[in-house]
């Protein structure tokens, strides 16, 4: 019996000290990390939808973890200790099937395009593989007062009635839209990436770029053919502002986002949001350009300098 | 000592060998009811990847069906058939009865309880927190907690009534991993102390002990065991194994913060990881060579004997896999692999190439042993070289595919580019799907011939020589 209890004794004790000292009293320190400059509790609302989120097991696809790599840049800024202090359980994640959500509630502000999209994804993003979550709709005959339906594009709608979201999808997107990044300092804060952007290729506009990054940044609510969805994201063929001489207006908006945008008299209710700080002087240009000059648009091209001054009127 | 281990049951009566064989079989068909359920649902999400439409509607999702899918492997099939062929190992090699077939049925009975109200509360999005191997609600993972616990109480006590002082090392294996899979349920289950980042630390080490501390010993105890029974000679080096044993025992656990490397973690609790993780090739390549020298000399056997196939593949997984992802713990290249589908690829060289391969084995070995009867050459046939060459495909394209997919954002292309680049690869992952799934239903096939099937009238190369070490 001794030699049974020497194995199997001895081993666990062993396993036992191992595991208290690389789980248990690591736990125990890194629970007790303050919260962040401006890490706020979420709301009940906000707690109700990161319930659906664990229940749908959303986090298998997309992760809650912004890593200090180059490719991680598109996502936000790299994931602070004191970011998780109110976020159990965590949602990091292991898998990035779908793209990193730390900070979409600010990369996509507009609920009206995550309703669509949760919908069914591909009414928007028509390669997408996320599943249709249409089962967190109601089609109903005529929305009830004060809901507004969701403005799907014209293959996804349902024969009759028309679709309003549950509690449970308002729930979700209120708590996606939750999902912010706050500055980690007020250094950061102040600082764009437009410091640190590559100079303004030789020749001006970089046609592939200025697709791949209006692919990245733009494409999910103006579409690839830049006619957006009726109703939801105004049509940038054929716009005014896109085809006027004077880019002023466009590098504006890029740069600062839009609310309540008034296009061809229709007001549209998404906001914008503001891509100052995710992208460079260079590559606003690049985008800008792109749309000037695709889908039969005429408007005269833009150069980083004048992105670069338009910035600094902002300041 | 080792020499003469698999040539002590002779003296037992005829009953107590009936009630081994019955809870063996019991296991055994339970664990491949959990296969074939479970590889199902793999089946059935590896194509939503293809046709996001397929299976619509809530109970059916991806993200419900997913933590099924890894959890019914885990929990269901890998465990059960794991701790089946454990209590017939312990017993056997201990020349002594099992200490209670009672208890191994209430265990059985936990085991099955625990993996069905899992799947049925992950299904209705009872998911305890997305925290990977962990998502079944508490009060679920404490029954599996109580079948561990019993489970140890009834191996600890039928290798205490062995006939020689000497412990065969196979039960090292079996009972060490039992026991400290305790700790690590009840580190996984207190809620008390893991909030934010802490729970983090300890989602890094329970989803790497979960798999490595439990699925890995108990899967080497069964190597070392149905080896040199196959082949009738003593393993090539006790020593070594032991070694093995006690150097997996304490790097093992320092290591599973490589799953959050460039996270917020802290950067030494990162970096002790990656450095354990490449003090695990001791015990990684001492085992799997002390197998390999074990088998030198012999491969020609391997062409008579599936079995010894099953197992070879599980070395040489062992070997692979295990290497694999010592080199995924650098940082260098987890910068591409990392959340990326190499990472399941990687997971299912182990778990599957492994871990089910090494049950597989042990199964087809010993379970003939038990019962007196026979799987049948071309059944076994089918099952190993579907299992064999649809595991490669799969490994295969997702290794490809997650480093296209990882150099796709290192590019800086915009993301949806990884998601159509990964398409073609998500095609040959459903076709190595298939086949492994196809595989299973062999195994089921073969499973129940030789549980219930009719008594052998053929006798291949290894009960042959069962019989020889018998006498």
């Amino acid at each position: 019996v001794n030699k049974l209890v020497l194995i199997a004794g001895g081993s666990t004790l062993v396993y036992a000290c191992l595991a208290w000292t690389m789980a248990v009293l690591p736990g125990i320190e890194l629970s007790r990390v303050p919260p962040g400059p401006g890490v706020q509790p979420l709301t009940v609302l906000q707690s109700e939808g990161r319930e659906v989120y664990v229940a749908s097991g959303c986090s298998y696809c997309h992760t809650q973890q912004v890593r200090p790599l180059n490719q991680d840049k598109v996502f936000g800024r790299p994931s602070a200790e004191g970011d998780f202090t109110y976020q159990t359980p965590e949602l990091l994640g292991s898998e990035r099937t779908g793209p990193d959500l730390t900070n979409i509630g600010m990369r996509q502000p507009s609920s009206v395009w995550q309703y669509i999209h949760l919908y069914n994804p591909r009414a928007v993003v028509p390669e997408s593989i996320m599943p249709s979550f249409n089962w967190m709709f109601h089609v109903v005959d005529r929305a009830p007062a004060g809901v507004t339906p969701v403005p799907l594009p014209k293959a996804y709608t349902p024969a009759h009635g028309v679709v309003v979201p549950s509690h449970e999808a308002e729930a979700l997107i209120a708590y996606l839209a939750s999902l912010k990044q706050m500055p980690v300092s007020e250094a950061e804060a102040a600082s764009a990436p437009a410091s640190a952007s590559p100079a303004a290729p030789v020749g001006g506009y970089d046609a592939a770029k200025g697709a791949a990054l209006f692919t990245a940044n733009c494409s999910a609510c103006h579409q690839a053919s830049g006619e957006g969805l009726p109703g939801a994201f105004p049509s940038l063929k054929g716009d005014a502002v896109v085809n006027k001489d004077d880019a002023t207006k466009h590098i504006e908006v890029v740069l600062n986002g839009l609310h309540d945008a008034k296009v061809g008299g229709v007001v549209y209710a998404s906001p914008m949001p503001p891509f100052a700080g995710v992208l460079s002087d260079a590559e606003v240009a690049d985008i800008i350009d792109y749309e000037r000059s695709s889908w039969g648009n005429h408007g005269k091209a833009v150069i980083a300098a004048q992105v670069a001054a338009e910035r600094g009127k902002a300041k | 000592m080792q020499t003469d281990v698999t040539a002590r049951h002779s003296s037992l009566a005829d009953g107590d060998n009936h009630s081994l064989s019955s809870v063996f079989c019991a296991y055994t068909a339970t664990a491949t009811l959990w296969l074939l359920f479970a590889t199902g649902v793999g089946l059935l999400i590896a194509y939503k990847f293809g046709a996001p439409e397929f299976g619509s509607g809530a109970w059916l999702t991806f993200g419900r069906l997913r933590p099924i899918h890894t959890n019914a492997t885990f929990y269901g099939f890998a465990s059960i058939a794991l701790v089946g062929l454990g209590y017939y190992i312990a017993a056997r090699s201990s020349g002594a009865k099992l200490y209670s077939a009672t208890l191994a049925w209430i265990g059985l009975v936990f085991f099955n309880l625990a993996a069905l109200l899992g799947t049925i509360a992950l299904d209705l999005g009872y998911n305890d927190g997305n925290l990977e191997y962990r998502e079944w609600p508490w009060w679920i993972r404490l029954i599996f907690l109580a079948a561990l616990v019993v489970t140890a109480w009834n191996l600890i006590c039928t290798v205490a009534r062995r006939s020689n002082e000497d412990i065969y090392l196979s039960n090292w294996y079996i009972i060490g991993g039992t026991l400290w899979t305790c700790i690590i349920a009840v580190v996984g289950v207190v809620p008390w102390y893991q909030y934010g980042l802490g729970q983090v630390a300890v989602s890094g080490f329970y989803m790497h002990n979960a798999v490595g501390m439990w699925f890995t010993p108990l899967a080497l105890g069964t190597i070392y065991y149905t080896l040199p029974k196959l082949l009738n000679r003593p393993i090539y080096s006790y020593a070594l194994g032991i070694f093995a044993f006690w150097t997996n025992l304490v790097f093992y656990p320092i290591i599973g913060a490589h799953h959050f490397l460039f996270s917020p973690l802290p950067w030494w609790f990162q970096t002790i990881a990656i450095v354990f993780s490449v003090a695990m090739l001791v015990p990684v390549w001492g085992g799997s060579s002390n197998f390999l020298l074990t088998m030198r000399g012999r491969t020609g056997d391997m062409m008579h004997s599936y079995p010894l196939m099953f197992i070879f593949v599980g070395v040489m997984s062992y070997l692979i896999g295990s290497t694999q992802g010592t080199l995924e713990a650098f940082r260098s290249l987890q910068e591409v692999w990392h959340l990326t589908n190499f990472t399941v690829g990687h997971s299912h060289m182990t778990m599957y190439g492994i871990i089910a391969f090494a049950i597989w084995g042990g199964v087809y070995a010993l379970l003939p042993l038990a019962t007196g009867k026979q799987a049948g050459q071309l059944g076994m046939a089918l099952h190993f070289w579907m299992a064999l060459v649809g595991c490669f495909i799969y490994v295969m394209s997702l290794s490809i595919g997650g480093t296209i997919q990882g150099l796709d954002w290192m590019h800086g292309l915009p993301f949806i580019q990884s998601v159509v680049d990964m398409q073609g690869y998500y095609v040959w992952r459903g076709v190595g799907g298939s086949l492994m799934f196809l595989s299973h239903i062999v195994f089921g096939w073969n499973v129940w011939r030789m549980c219930y099937g009719p008594t052998a009238a053929i006798s291949p190369l290894e009960s042959l020589r069962a019989e020889e070490t018998v006498a």
